[in-house]
């Protein structure tokens, strides 16, 4: 653990791929790597965060992000908890606020949150000392599967720099997609959008990526990472049918071509987006990306907490 | 249609720099208040402060009835007073929706006995402003309406508001108008621009504004009815506005000093004090907005300020209410942002925010002239100061402004005869 990296100038928070810079990239992936090295060991725990809370927040229903975060803490022997919307007071309309007020009594040292709305990390940390972790909130960033993205599509190609990498489908309402491309731009890889013009529309361009509503633009892409078709955007006539979708952007063999790898960051509708012969063929890296998920999550976490522990008083106002 | 707490009339001598664009005035005065009406207007030597018309805001929430946790009649005027108005006028989309002339009576009464600044209260186009009805206007209008809008939202039926416009002149009252075209605005939270693609925010285009505002003013002409666009933010909509007066439509706008001073890069903050309706646009929009101020093709500046309590916006961006305060920030928000940077100059600013807003609801300009009702507002424009959330008369602290530092403050105001504030 001696070659890890503190963050330099010291960085409280992950709430956005776009609060990086190309440094703090590289180092997150390192340390994920050298952390990947102890969990070949059989002893998988390692003594870094000991006394240290990992509190998960979780306003959406989640099994790889919330189960990776959980593990993420224990391999690193911090305490850890985890508290769904369901089943607490937020049931009983308990604001976030309140909520994110009652756990940072405890005095947690991450604060990991999950939420449907725009704003909810930016908000919790604004409102408590801990270092707060985004895992997502709403269409705007899920950062550590960005990184996690990035660390298995470096550890199937060997390298990042000058990848490729064509985003298909439902860009517009993606957290995923979205600090996908920023991260990509972060170390050196470029991106391409691809989908119909109502989910991939012209504005994405200013995400700093190439934008296609054709297919064939996939053809000379290292990756194709696969999104997520939301059945809730077929009332909203995003698209005329799931049929029609499948039809023209659905990615199935004959549409990869050989030394592509193919990516999804889950849940997958099997049929729709993606073909099963694709989703269970050896160019598919789903279950890596589950893999880094654990390694770049301790490598998050070990990374808000190398910075000294925050005495300043609480925030309570808003910024 | 105005209403205030009937008090004394107060008298005073000012001297200062006297600017009345609208008069063409702007020398060094001695400006001579005698029980509420200015008596004489002398040669002055002091400098120091500038002496204005007061402002009128023709666009105020003031959340009462229904929201008096976020805002009164009593502290929305004592805001107005700070911000240097003499005049407002309060919108109807209130719990319950000004709609008859039962809840306009007793708007009226509560004016007279706590506004501290004239307010005129706006009657809703259509019952409960559902958009399906007209209300009565001519009732509302004989109870003392001002004008007539559904702010807040917009009248989504192009047949309902036909009737509006042919009714309304049976009323006699303008007819305000939030235009928005809620099939393209639905979900959207911010500008569709490069902003809200990066931040995943749901898109808000202009044209969700612009297409309303071509229908209204295309419904108007047909009509022969004037109508008054509100909370312009759109380049498009300028345009359409420009084609409406060139072929001689009797039509006016407004637009805010978040409009005139943000761009949507505000909202990479996430900050819920830069969330408004309409949202936050390009700087080309902005450019066209402060473009269509100095032109006069838009007349009138008004803050929209809308109230929000504390919780309402402790929420994450997304889940946020629209709307921000202005009334105590506007002139040193313009004067900072604008002025001083040589982008409008004091005349536009002091025009758009007094006759302009004036004319265009039919309401006596505030005009500095011996025997006029003294409507004036002195301005110490070399005075910094810093907004803070304990330091609003408002009940509601949501402004865009919280933390900056401003340039030129109102020290008084002189709202129909009576010194309201004094700073």
């Amino acid at each position: 653990m001696a070659e890890l990296r503190a963050p330099s100038p010291p960085r409280r928070h992950l709430l956005s791929i776009a609060d990086l810079t190309t440094d703090d990239a590289q180092r997150l992936l390192e340390t994920a790597e050298s952390l990947a090295a102890s969990l070949d060991r059989e002893m998988k725990k390692l003594p870094t965060l000991r006394g240290r809370t990992v509190v998960n927040l979780f306003y959406e229903s989640s099994t790889r992000t919330l189960s990776s975060f959980e593990l993420a803490a224990k391999r690193l022997s911090a305490d850890t908890m985890s508290l769904r919307s369901s089943g607490s007071s937020v049931d009983k309309g308990e604001s976030l606020k309140d909520t994110a007020l009652t756990l940072a009594a405890y005095e947690p040292d991450v604060i990991v949150v999950r939420h449907p709305s725009i704003g909810a990390a930016q908000l919790v940390a604004r409102l408590t000392d801990a270092h707060v972790v985004n895992a997502g909130d709403g269409k705007h960033q899920h950062p550590t599967q960005a990184l996690l993205d990035l660390y298995a599509i470096k550890g199937a190609l060997g390298r990042l720099e000058g990848v490729r990498v064509a985003i298909v489908g439902d860009v517009l309402h993606s957290r995923v997609a979205r600090s996908l491309v920023q991260a990509l731009r972060l170390v050196g890889a470029e991106a391409v959008l691809v989908g119909p013009p109502t989910l991939v529309p012209r504005t994405l361009a200013a995400l700093g990526c190439e934008v296609s509503h054709d297919l064939s633009a996939i053809a000379d892409a290292d990756v194709v990472y696969v999104l997520r078709m939301q059945h809730e955007r077929m009332g909203e006539a995003f698209v005329p049918s799931l049929r029609e979708y499948t039809a023209l952007y659905g990615i199935t063999p004959a549409r990869v071509r050989e030394g592509q790898v193919v990516m999804h960051p889950g849940p997958m509708n099997r049929g729709i987006e993606i073909d099963p012969r694709v989703a269970d063929s050896v160019q598919a890296l789903v279950t890596d990306q589950v893999r880094a998920g654990l390694v770049v999550r301790m490598a998050v976490l070990y990374d808000v907490l190398t910075v000294a522990p925050v005495t300043a008083p609480a925030q309570a106002v808003m910024a | 249609m105005l209403f205030a707490r009937n008090g004394r009339s107060d008298s005073l001598t000012l001297e200062g720099r006297v600017l009345a664009p609208a008069q063409g005035i702007d020398e060094t005065l001695r400006v001579t208040v005698a029980d509420g009406v200015i008596s004489a207007i002398e040669p002055g030597t002091q400098h120091g402060h500038v002496i204005t018309p007061a402002f009128v805001d023709p666009h105020v929430h003031l959340r009462t009835p229904g929201r008096e946790d976020e805002e009164t009649v009593r502290s929305g005027t004592e805001a107005a007073a700070a911000g240097g108005y003499c005049a407002i006028l309060a919108m109807p989309n209130t719990e319950p929706v000004v709609d008859t002339a039962s809840v306009l009576a007793a708007l009226v009464e509560q004016a007279r006995q706590d506004a501290v600044v004239p307010t005129g209260f706006m009657a809703a186009i259509s019952k409960g402003q559902l958009g399906d009805e007209l209300t009565e206007m001519a009732e509302l209008a004989a109870e003392g309406a001002a004008a007539f809008t559904d702010d807040g939202r917009p009248v989504v039926s192009a047949g309902l508001m036909r009737r509006a416009l042919q009714y309304s002149a049976v009323a006699k009252r303008p007819l305000a108008l939030h235009c928005e075209e809620p099939s393209l605005s639905r979900g959207g939270h911010a500008h569709d621009g490069a902003v809200a693609a990066q931040l995943g925010l749901g898109p808000y285009p202009s044209t969700a504004e612009s297409v309303m505002v071509e229908r209204d003013l295309s419904l108007a002409a047909a009509e022969e009815r004037a109508i008054h666009l509100m909370h312009l933010s759109a380049r498009e909509s300028v345009t359409a506005l420009d084609h409406a007066l060139a072929s001689g439509l009797r039509a006016t706008g407004e637009v805010t000093p978040h409009h005139l001073v943000l761009t949507d890069e505000a909202v990479r903050s996430l900050d819920p004090n830069v969330k408004m309706n309409p949202p936050l646009r390009s700087a080309d929009d902005r450019a066209a907005l402060r473009d269509a101020l100095r032109r006069g093709a838009v007349s009138c500046i008004a803050t929209d300020h809308a109230p929000h309590a504390r919780q309402e916006k402790e929420v994450p961006f997304e889940e946020a209410p629209f709307g921000v305060t202005g009334l105590e920030t506007a002139f040193a928000a313009l004067y900072t942002h604008l002025v001083l940077p040589g982008e409008l100059t004091l005349e536009t600013v002091v025009e758009r925010m007094s006759a302009g807003p004036a004319r265009a609801f039919g309401l006596d300009e505030p005009r500095i002239e011996v025997g006029a009702r003294a409507n004036l507002a002195v301005l110490d424009l070399d005075a910094e100061w810093t907004v803070t959330e304990d330091g609003f008369r408002s009940l509601s602290a949501n402004s865009w402004l919280l933390g900056e530092t401003l340039r030129g403050r109102v020290v008084k105001t002189i709202a129909d005869g009576r010194l309201v504030h004094e700073a």
